[in-house]
């Protein structure tokens, strides 16, 4: 009983801030705080404000380059890493998990650290190799970066996600492609790849959300580019508006939706593997 | 190479080992399969009838030895480019695609791909040997184990190969489907033509499709030989114990006679057997078995006597169970001096000495031409 009534509170501590910003979001009144009916007026202003679409533009780009690349570099690991064998595979498994539990912040200075380094020393060689008269790029932070982090931690999501994937997959249907002329390319295309596609589907959507709701990695090196989290950090120290109530529940929504569909594609697998069985 | 004799020999395996680290799967084996046969892999778990299936399929490949498919050397091709298809143990249908795509797989791989009408020509026409037509744009997982069978069976068969391989493909199935099937494969093999090799541990399943049965037993070949040879001339006790049933009096060799053999068994009985054809010569003192089908035995009341039985050796014992098989029954018979005794009693003799039943006491017996003298391995 007790225990049941501590559960209980412990949801409610969890989801009542929450709600309370979707709700207030629909507040027709101008102050957070004061609750005077619905109206989706704040839904349309933050859709028309010029400086939020910038930034969910920016967010948008980022986490779509960012969840398909390490979509692509992600699956490939996976299919690598599954071959290996002995003490290495160990201790690539056990890096992946720590690439994962890195918090933030640490990831964030390393790869701002990281960058920085590799710009300063590589602009003024590329201004000494670039031709007479043309101008020389300048690498520095920006969209690139921004991506170039978000696809390094969210890698490992999709590796984690693709190698419970084949490990899960049954080994006799690649040998059965073989068994029928099929070359290992076009075992990977027609089977293997069909067979963990759900799951590179799901750490896609995992990673797109991730990076989408990523604030502190973006902080750091984002340099003069505003993605949604900072935007809404930076309105916030104007105070709370219902406007970014709003942003916040459609990040929400948007986020929810990915992380359900990811969760159904990795779970009608599963089903369909225990009907066959 | 050389071709040598092969020409007629479909898979060919000279001295062949194969290791996995420090085990050893298969142990120098040889052995060729005729072309057209139903060849049969017979053997307990582990014993390497599954390795060289695979050694032939090429997805493992010999760590010493020739492996030859229909004359050519295959050592170091790999599975797909040979002209081999198996029936996996649980199908390995391919569950993104419906029965016609699966079917239609190998085909696909050929080059040039055949037109999509010559393919869905033959997709019909190997469904209808297997008897699935209807099913073409079935999913997988709609089907039944026995569908599922078929479908593996067509995806195989539809590409010609020069041998079908068979990984216990009737092991998932249940058993009033099982025996189907077996008839069914039979057919098939004879209607097509092509060369079979199955992988079983079910005696009763090799016995009955195979022309040729090769028994293994860790690593090696313990006998090959027609269904009939190996249940008639088991060359030990192994191969009479793996193939049917049969019963055992161990002992050893206390007189060698040209064709009878004396065995006195642990508690100083002797009892007589003929020596199998093409087994090993047995010595003065060597471990051996007598061995005697429950079928060769005789059943009668008790203290009939040996001769009224027109057998040569004659006990008393006790009934200790009794099954009704219909067409026969089994007795299980604590018999004096030799212990449990599994007697097959046909209905004809049932019908004119009305059965026993278990706790009776009976005769039983054998004539010593029946009665096998066997090594003990």
């Amino acid at each position: 009983m007790v225990m049941r009534f501590y559960s209980i509170a412990v949801y409610l501590f969890l989801y009542v801030p929450i709600g309370i910003i979707v709700l207030f979001s629909f507040n027709s009144g101008r102050n957070a705080s004061d609750f005077r009916g619905l109206s989706i007026e704040w839904y349309g202003k933050a859709l028309s404000n010029p400086f939020v679409l910038e930034s969910l533009t920016s967010s948008l780009i980022i986490a779509f380059s960012a969840a398909f690349l390490s979509s692509i570099m992600g699956t490939t690991a996976a299919l690598a890493l599954q071959r290996m064998r002995g003490p290495m595979k160990t201790m690539f498994d056990g890096l992946i998990y720590v690439s994962i539990m890195i918090p933030g912040i640490v990831i964030g200075i390393a790869t701002l650290v990281a960058l920085v380094t590799v710009f300063d020393a590589l602009n003024p060689l590329l201004a000494a190799v670039w031709p007479e008269g043309a101008e020389p790029p300048r690498l520095s932070l920006g969209y690139v970066s921004v991506i170039a982090a978000h696809t390094l931690f969210t890698m490992s999501l999709v590796i984690v996600l693709v190698r419970a994937r084949i490990a899960g997959m049954d080994r006799s249907l690649i040998e059965a492609s073989q068994d029928l002329y099929a070359t290992p390319w076009r075992t990977f295309r027609q089977v293997t790849l069909p067979q963990i596609f759900p799951a590179i589907l799901a750490g896609f959507l995992l990673s797109f959300t991730f990076s989408f709701d990523d604030f502190i990695i973006s902080f750091f090196v984002a340099g003069a580019n505003t993605t949604l989290p900072i935007y809404v950090f930076s309105s916030i120290r104007r105070g709370i508006t219902p406007e970014v109530n709003a942003i916040g529940t459609m990040v929400l929504a948007v986020s929810l939706t990915l992380l359900i569909s990811a969760q159904l594609l990795l779970r009608k697998n599963d089903t369909k593997k225990a009907a066959k069985g | 190479m050389n071709k040598l004799s092969n020409d007629h020999k479909d898979v060919e395996f000279v001295n062949v080992t194969k290791r996995f680290g420090p085990v050893v799967a298969v142990d120098n084996i040889s052995l060729s399969v005729e072309q057209g046969a139903f060849f049969s892999f017979l053997g307990p778990s582990g014993c390497g009838k599954t390795t060289s299936l695979r050694l032939i399929a090429g997805f493992d490949q010999p760590s010493e030895g020739d492996v030859h498919i229909g004359g050519v050397p295959v050592v170091g091709i790999p599975p797909h480019k040979r002209p081999v298809n198996m029936v996996f143990q649980n199908y390995a249908l391919f569950p993104h695609m419906n029965v016609a795509e699966n079917i239609g797989y190998g085909l696909r791989q050929r080059s040039p791909k055949p037109t999509a009408a010559e393919m869905n020509k033959q997709i019909d026409e190997t469904l209808e040997l297997v008897q699935m037509s209807g099913y073409r744009n079935r999913r997988i997982w709609e089907m039944s184990g026995g569908q599922q069978q078929r479908v593996a069976l067509a995806r195989a068969l539809i590409n010609r190969p020069t041998v079908l391989l068979l990984d216990e493909p009737l092991a998932a199935l249940d058993r009033k489907l099982r025996r189907d099937m077996q008839i069914e494969l039979q057919t098939l093999q004879r209607e097509v033509g092509i060369t079979f090799i199955l992988v079983t541990h079910d005696q009763e399943e090799a016995l009955s499709m195979s022309d040729r049965i090769c028994i293994m037993r860790e690593g090696d070949i313990v006998q090959s030989g027609s269904p009939r040879e190996l249940y008639d001339h088991p060359v030990n006790r192994y191969v009479a114990d793996f193939v049917g049933k049969s019963n055992f009096i161990a002992g050893s060799i206390s007189g060698v006679n040209g064709k009878s053999i004396t065995v006195k068994s642990e508690n100083g009985r002797e009892f007589i057997g003929s020596p199998s054809t093409g087994a090993p010569t047995l010595r003065g003192g060597d471990h051996a078995s007598i061995a005697i089908r429950p079928e060769l035995i005789a059943i009668s009341p008790s203290n009939t006597s040996a001769a009224d039985m027109n057998a040569d050796v004659a006990m008393n014992g006790r009934v200790k169970n009794q099954i009704f098989l219909g067409e026969h029954t089994e007795y299980l018979i604590n018999a004096e001096g030799i212990g449990d005794v599994l007697v097959l009693s046909p209905k004809h003799i049932e019908s004119e000495s009305g059965g026993f039943n278990p706790g009776d006491t009976v005769t039983i017996g054998w004539k010593n031409e029946l009665a096998l003298a066997l090594e003990d391995s």
